[in-house]
Order: structure tokens, then C-alpha cells, then sequence
């Protein structure tokens, strides 16, 4: 197992090297100057070259690259462009709101989505089933800012409950981080609740038509036991596929969710960076997802184990 | 069974949200106001780039030694008295006393003359003016001279110009930055104190009171008169979605809007406790800029049937739409201000597609495409590059517009390249009306070939006139020079002004005091209890 964890470890490396030169061979090729951006509307083109100058862009592309990599291999990730602030700085800033946010939708969505599809399952054919498929659709057909605006305007602005936008950091109380997390992860979960709750349903009618579990229910096991012991168990590895993509889905959700509510989370920040053409922030916050991605799918594939023991590395 | 539980862990989720919500109403002990700017501040060097959001930034954290009042005229901001020799050729200016930096330091003459040369040398304005300047002479602690080659009335229209990039006075020490890196020592002379430590690029910008600032006694006007702070803090939140930015108005949770869209303006007309302010009476000003080096716009009777071709109200209601918002107004040097004046615009700008195509054939043209750039994700500006192609394709151009973003047409444009090699041949875009309110700080009227703004237009007659309107310092003579501009502007423009545009702004009804001015600022302003 551990010689199993070490070598896709070590696998991560080669795919790092290759988003790192796609990430850069991208923004470079990407229409746009960041040192126009910087000088502004009124500036010259002299103005524009001095900072190409000082931003290091007169340089070959090449040459750009090892310099970017030499520090990136030394754990540096350069200054922003227009911040004047280390990215890691930057990153640190922005990756608390986004983990919060990602952290309660993924679990709001499992804590929903399981017993929905477990019931759908259960109740196949019936009214509850067809509710929860009635409601995945939905889930899947509503565009993410659609649910968040109905949303704002049914707790913020007629009901007044909760706030319209902004984080506020744990460490500044748990009902104001909670009261400014509610509304984004009751977006951002719809699409997953959906997602899951199909899957869930699916693989536990797979299960349900199993010999063993005739064989649980002819032993006379009463239901809340053959569903959650023996169907949920044996279907639960597809499930945990599900929500390992949808953790990592979750990494474009936030995106816009973040951009209805006004949350200074790591999604915003990467949609404002690539608008600024703000290369080293880009590159930085790229290179981080594609090692959460990276991870998540090993943490998957280590989960199966723990589920089937049939399944060994 | 199974639902029985769901059932009560959904109770549970629910009792844990609504205690969540009743806790999450924020108590302000001190006033604070919240308010949503036209874009987040990413360069806190208001020297360093001419983007309006860092000029804003600027005006609160420092001053400037002399400003424009609202009726146009420049008085002295940091100058206490001031002096011009009777050759014109010598200023002395002193500093009111018991000015201070927010370090406690006091402000000297010789920081002022460190900050004016860093200005000087960066902005095109200074740069102007310093090439009038023989040197500056220290008196004393609080006064200084400019000595001059010769008279220039740049030196005060310089120091008090309102917008980018203003001569803010920063400390000697920070003033001494090279002009082409940016400061990192925010220490400031204004009425606020920027509170570096809470800055986060893309969430807010804190600014707090100085309570050490001593405001000149006069009423506030326009950018001139008494700074008075009647607020302890002023936050920048950044909220880049527009219905989410007003939502939160509705909702109190921010005060003020500086620029709603104007297609979410009736959301906020009806709401009660919502009110649109004109703070800025001057407006905005769309502009058309030809690339006066290349095909077909290098041929002067070509870019005059464009002025023929366009008239003003259909770009102005593609892209405002409410009348109440915008003006067609035939003065290049905005409508109402000194040098306002309809001199040699007879016929102009009337969509007169006959003339128009006329002039064509005047000057040949032969068919060859305008790369139009059409920025499409600023909602000010989207719509008016489909206008100018249709008005154009009228008048018997051929045109290729091309859709892009606006970062891309601000890089896209510095190339000189043909259009067949990535370069360009027309874009829109627009001013605050407050930078183009005269020939010499009218960028897109530099005709001085290469070392013009992108477009790169070359006239020698309107080179001099900018020069004569340097060296005027008679109002009279300066508003003569100003239309002689116009008029030989008409015969080969530069670039095509396009009628002026509103933006108000969106603010609680318990806030007041707004100051009318063409930069938004934050003192005189009050927040009463809601």
C-alpha cells in the first residue's frame, strides 16, 4: 500500500512539469498585455515598454519559462504583476473562504444527496421517487447564478436572514462564518445534491437486485439494516467516484458562486488574475488546483480499499 | 424510519441556520462607510499608472497643492499664498501651515519639489509643464520657487488638474522612486490614512481618518476647498457581480454604488430607501480614435467622412439609453466647461452619408477593410463598435470588426503593425470628461507623430496650437487657441468625440454630503443613523 502511495506520488511530478508548461505556453500565447493593464488608458507606448522592461516580458519566452521554473523549484512563485505581493501571500489570503466554502457544499450535498437517493432507490417507482428525480433534473437544468439570485432574494432581500454577499473568517465568530456561508453552499450544492442522489439511487438498485440481499430480507433483517449494511455499503464505490469528481468540479463551481456572493476566495481570484493577464498569480493558482485534482484521485483510489476489500494496490 | 431521521437532521439544519442568521448583523461602533468602486485597486501608486480607481485611491490618501474648484478654476489646495513674478517667469508658493504627513512629520518644500518632479517626469501633463521649468529653489522650510524658461500657464492648470495623474505630494523619501517603479511607503499628507495591513486585492481597501489633517477653511468645490472628514472609516468592498452590488444596497449591507449599470438604474429608482446622485456633472466624453498610420485612416479625407458619417445620438443611445443620462454636445472640450465652443463643427457629426461618401471618393479609397476592435465585456462600451460599423458600412466603408476583451484590445492597440500583421485600425473608448477639458490634456489631440498616444497621429498645426495654449496664460487668448484647435482638428482629426454620458452613482438615502466633483471623494460626506 505504502510502495502503492509513493510511486502516484511520484507520478504527480511528471504531470506537475507538463501544466506547468501548458499553463505558461497558454497565457503567453493568450491575446493580452499585462503591462499595457498596468500603465493604463492614458499611457504611451514608451510607458508600456519601460514596464514590459521591469515586468521581465522583453525576454524570450524561453527564457521567461526557466526563469519561472528555477524559482518555482526553490518554492517561490514570484511577485504578482499588479499587487506587488508574493503569490503564495496571495494564494494564502484567498484559499480559506474557498476551502470553507467547498468544504460545507461537499458535505451539505452528501449529507442530502445519500439518503435521497437511498430513498428513491428504496421507494422505486413511487411519488418520492419520482420527486428526487424531478428535483435532480432541476438541479442539473438551473444555471448555478440563477439559484443564487432567487436565493438572495428570498433570505437576503425579502426575508432579511441572511447577508446578500461577503465571508467572514471563523476566527471572527462561527454564526457570522456560518451565516455567510449559508446561502453559497445552498447554490453550490444543488448541482451536486443532483448528481449524487442519481448515482446513489442507481448503484443501490444495482445492489438491491442482488441474490444477497433477497437472501438479508429472507432472513427477515429489517429494512433500515438491508439498505444501509448491505445495499449502501456494496454500492457505495461508484458514490465515492462521484463525489471525488465532484470535488473536483467543485474547483469551477466556486468560481461563479463566489462572484454572485463576493467571495474573496481563490475562484475569484483567478478569474480576476486571468483577466489582468496577471501571469505569475495564474500560473500559481493553476498549478495548485492541478495538485488538488492530482490528489483527490489518489484519496478516491485509496478509499476504495477501505470499502471493498476485494480491491488491493 | 429512515425519513423519520432525515426529517430530524433537517430540523437540526434548519435550527442551526436560523441562529446563524440571527447572529450575522454586524455592530458598527464607529461610522463606517462601505461603498462599491468601479473596479478593485490593484496599484496604490497614483503616479506610477493613470487608472482612475488608483487616482481615487490618491485623493484620499494625499493631497495636492493646488485644485480645481467646480466652476473650473484652479485654487490652492496645500498653498497657503503664492506669488507670479511680473515676467511670468518665476512662482513662489508656500505651504499652509501645520500640514502633516500621517507619520507626524511635517510637510516641507522640499518634498513638494521631490513629488512634483517625480509627477513631472512620468505624466504627459508634467511632462509639459517641466519642459518650462529652469529649476526649483527651496526658501524654506515651507516655501519654494519654480523658476520657468519661459511663462507658461501649465504651472497652475498643471498643479490643480484634477484627474490622472494628479500631482499628489508624497514625503521626499517616497517621492524619490524612480517614476517607472512603484512606491511601497503609502505615507500620505490627505485627509485619510490607508490602512495597508487590511488591504486584500480583491476583497477591500480600508482607508481611516486622519485625525491630524487640517482642512482649509472654505466650503468643499469640486476638488478644491475644506477636506472635512465626517466619517471614522471608509471601506472599498470589492463586489464584482453588479446585481449582487445592488442587491446588497437594497439590502444595507453596503451605502454606495459609484457606478450601477444603467440598465439596473430603474431597480434602484424604486426602492425607498435607494437615491441616485450626479456627482459628477461633467460626465464622460465616448471617443473614436483612428490609427492615423495605416490604411486607409493615414489619408486625412478619409477620417473626415467619418465625421460626417457618425452623429452622436445613436451611439449614446446604444449604450446609455435614457436620455436623462447622456448629451449630444458638439464641443470637443465638453459642453459647458471654459473652453467649451462649436467652432468649425458646422455640418459635423450629422450623419450626413452623402458627403461622407463623397469625401471617399475624394480620397480614393479603395476598399481596403477597417479592423475595427469591438470590446464586448464592458458594458459602457459594448455596444458601440456594432453602431460605428453600421454608420460606416452607410457611408461606404468596408469594415471587419473584431470582437474581443478589453485587456486585450489595451494590448492589441500599442502594436503598429497593419491590421494584416495584428496591428488595428479603429477602436472606441471614452474619457472622463474631466481629462479632456483643454488641448494640452486632451491625450487623444497629441499630434506628435511616434511619441503620440496609440493611433499616432501627426499634424504639425495642431502640435503648435497645443504649444501656443502652453504658453498662453490669458483665458481669453487660451480659449481662442482652443478653438483654432477644433478647427484644424476638423480638417484632419484625430479621433471622433462621440457625445457626453452620465454615470450616477447609487447611494442609501442616509447618507449625505456627497461632494460634486469629476473624481468621487469621500469627505464632507455623513452617515446617519438608518
Amino acid at each position: 500500500m505504502f510502495a502503492y502511495i509513493a510511486r502516484r506520488l511520484l507520478s504527480t511530478i511528471p504531470v506537475m512539469v507538463v501544466v506547468a508548461v501548458m499553463v505558461f505556453a497558454m497565457l503567453r500565447l493568450t491575446p493580452g498585455d499585462p503591462a499595457s493593464i498596468i500603465a493604463g488608458a492614458a499611457a504611451t507606448s514608451q510607458d508600456v515598454a519601460e514596464i514590459r522592461i521591469r515586468l521581465g516580458l522583453d525576454r524570450p519566452i524561453v527564457t521567461q519559462f526557466f526563469i519561472w521554473l528555477g524559482h518555482l523549484l526553490t518554492g517561490d512563485f514570484g511577485e504578482s504583476f499588479f499587487f506587488k505581493k508574493q503569490v503564495a501571500d496571495l494564494v494564502l489570503d484567498r484559499v480559506g473562504p474557498t476551502i470553507a466554502l467547498a468544504t460545507t457544499s461537499i458535505l451539505w450535498s452528501v449529507l442530502v444527496a445519500v439518503p435521497l437517493g437511498v430513498v428513491a432507490a428504496w421507494k422505486q417507482g413511487t411519488w418520492i421517487d419520482r420527486a428526487v428525480m424531478g428535483f435532480s433534473v432541476l438541479g442539473f437544468s438551473v444555471p448555478v447564478f440563477v439559484i443564487g439570485y432567487v436565493l438572495i432574494y428570498l433570505f437576503s432581500i425579502e426575508l432579511s436572514w441572511l447577508p446578500v454577499q461577503g465571508y467572514q473568517p471563523l476566527r471572527d465568530g462561527f454564526a457570522g462564518f456560518m451565516g455567510h456561508l449559508i446561502l453559497p453552499t445552498l447554490t453550490l450544492s444543488v448541482i451536486y445534491i443532483a448528481l449524487i442522489a442519481r448515482i446513489t439511487r442507481t448503484s443501490v438498485l444495482e445492489v438491491l437486485s442482488e441474490d444477497y440481499i433477497r437472501t438479508a430480507r429472507a432472513k427477515g433483517l429489517p429494512n433500515r439494516v438491508v439498505l444501509m449494511r448491505h445495499a449502501l455499503r456494496n454500492a457505495a464505490v461508484p458514490i465515492v467516484t462521484v463525489v471525488g469528481i465532484g470535488v473536483a468540479l467543485l474547483i469551477g463551481g466556486v468560481v461563479v458562486t463566489e462572484s454572485v456572493f463576493s467571495i474573496p476566495g481563490l475562484g475569484r481570484l483567478t478569474v480576476d488574475a486571468v483577466l489582468a493577464r496577471d501571469y505569475p498569480t495564474v500560473q500559481a493558482v493553476i498549478l495548485l488546483f492541478s495538485l488538488v485534482y492530482v490528489l483527490l484521485n489518489l484519496v478516491v483510489d485509496l478509499t476504495y480499499t477501505f470499502l471493498d476489500p476485494r480491491i488491493r494496490y | 424510519m429512515l425519513l423519520s431521521r432525515i426529517s430530524r437532521l433537517a430540523l437540526i439544519i434548519a435550527s442551526a441556520v436560523a441562529t446563524a442568521a440571527l447572529a450575522v448583523a454586524p455592530a458598527d461602533a464607529q461610522t463606517t462607510l462601505r461603498v462599491v468602486m468601479h473596479s478593485d485597486l490593484k496599484i496604490v501608486d497614483p503616479i506610477w499608472t493613470t487608472a482612475y480607481i488608483t487616482r481615487n485611491h490618491g485623493y484620499m490618501v494625499y493631497d495636492t497643492l493646488f485644485a480645481t474648484d467646480s466652476s473650473g478654476k484652479v485654487q490652492p489646495q496645500m498653498i497657503d499664498k503664492y506669488t507670479v513674478s511680473p515676467d511670468g517667469l518665476t512662482y513662489t508658493l508656500t505651504l499652509r501651515e501645520g500640514l502633516l504627513w500621517h507619520d507626524g512629520n511635517p510637510v516641507t518644500a522640499e518634498d513638494c519639489v521631490a513629488s512634483i518632479k517625480r509627477w513631472g517626469a512620468k505624466d504627459a501633463m508634467g511632462q509639459k509643464m517641466m519642459s518650462f521649468v529652469k529649476d526649483f529653489t527651496v526658501v524654506d522650510a515651507r516655501t519654494f520657487r519654480i523658476n520657468l524658461n519661459s511663462p507658461t500657464g501649465l504651472v497652475l492648470s498643471g498643479l490643480g488638474k484634477p484627474s490622472s495623474a494628479a500631482p499628489f505630494m508624497m514625503p521626499k523619501r517616497v517621492a524619490e522612486t524612480s517614476p517607472n517603479e512603484q512606491i511601497s511607503d503609502f505615507t500620505g499628507s490627505g485627509p485619510f490614512v490607508f490602512k495597508k495591513e487590511e488591504w486584500k486585492p480583491g476583497d477591500k481597501a480600508v482607508y481611516v481618518k486622519f485625525d491630524r489633517y487640517k482642512p482649509r477653511s472654505e466650503p468643499p468645490s469640486g476638488m478644491a476647498g475644506g477636506k472635512v472628514v465626517k466619517v471614522d472609516r471608509v471601506e472599498w468592498r470589492v463586489v464584482a457581480d453588479q446585481q449582487t452590488a445592488i442587491n446588497a444596497l437594497i439590502a444595507g449591507e453596503i451605502d454606495y454604488i459609484e457606478q450601477p449599470a444603467h440598465d439596473l438604474l430603474p431597480v434602484l429608482k424604486n426602492d425607498p430607501n435607494v437615491k441616485l446622485a450626479d456627482i459628477n456633472p461633467l460626465g464622460n466624453q465616448y471617443a473614436f480614435r483612428y490609427n492615423s498610420t495605416v490604411k486607409p485612416f493615414d489619408n486625412p479625407k478619409v477620417k473626415q467622412a467619418l465625421l460626417y458619417a457618425f452623429n452622436q445620438e445613436d451611439f449614446l443611445k446604444a449604450t446609455v439609453g435614457d436620455p436623462q443620462y447622456y448629451k449630444a454636445c458638439l464641443e470637443m472640450f465638453v459642453c459647458g466647461t471654459p473652453l467649451g465652443s462649436t467652432k468649425g463643427m458646422d455640418g459635423l457629426l450629422q450623419s450626413n452619408f452623402t458627403k461622407a461618401k463623397q469625401l471617399l471618393q475624394e480620397a480614393g479609397y479603395d476598399g481596403t477593410p477597417v479592423v475595427l476592435m469591438h470590446s464586448t465585456d464592458l458594458q459602457v462600451l459594448t455596444n458601440l463598435a456594432p453602431v460605428a460599423k453600421s454608420l460606416m458600412e452607410r457611408a461606404g466603408f468596408k469594415v471587419d470588426m473584431q470582437d474581443m476583451d478589453w485587456q486585450t484590445l489595451v494590448a492589441r492597440r500599442a502594436k503598429k503593425e497593419p491590421p494584416s500583421q495584428g496591428g488595428w485600425s479603429a477602436f472606441l473608448t471614452s474619457w472622463v470628461s474631466a481629462d479632456v477639458l483643454n488641448p494640452v490634456s486632451t491625450a487623444f489631440l497629441n499630434a506628435s507623430c511616434d511619441k503620440a498616444l496609440f493611433g499616432w497621429p501627426c499634424d504639425s498645426e495642431i502640435e503648435k496650437l497645443r504649444d501656443q495654449f502652453a504658453h498662453e496664460t490669458d483665458p481669453a487668448k487660451q480659449k481662442a487657441i482652443a478653438e483654432a484647435v477644433q478647427v484644424a482638428w476638423s480638417k484632419d482629426p484625430t479621433h471622433v468625440f462621440l457625445g457626453q454620458w452620465y454615470q450616477p452613482a447609487a447611494v442609501r438615502k442616509n447618507i449625505d454630503g456627497f461632494v460634486v466633483a469629476p473624481v468621487t471623494v469621500f469627505w464632507n460626506i455623513t452617515k446617519s443613523a438608518k
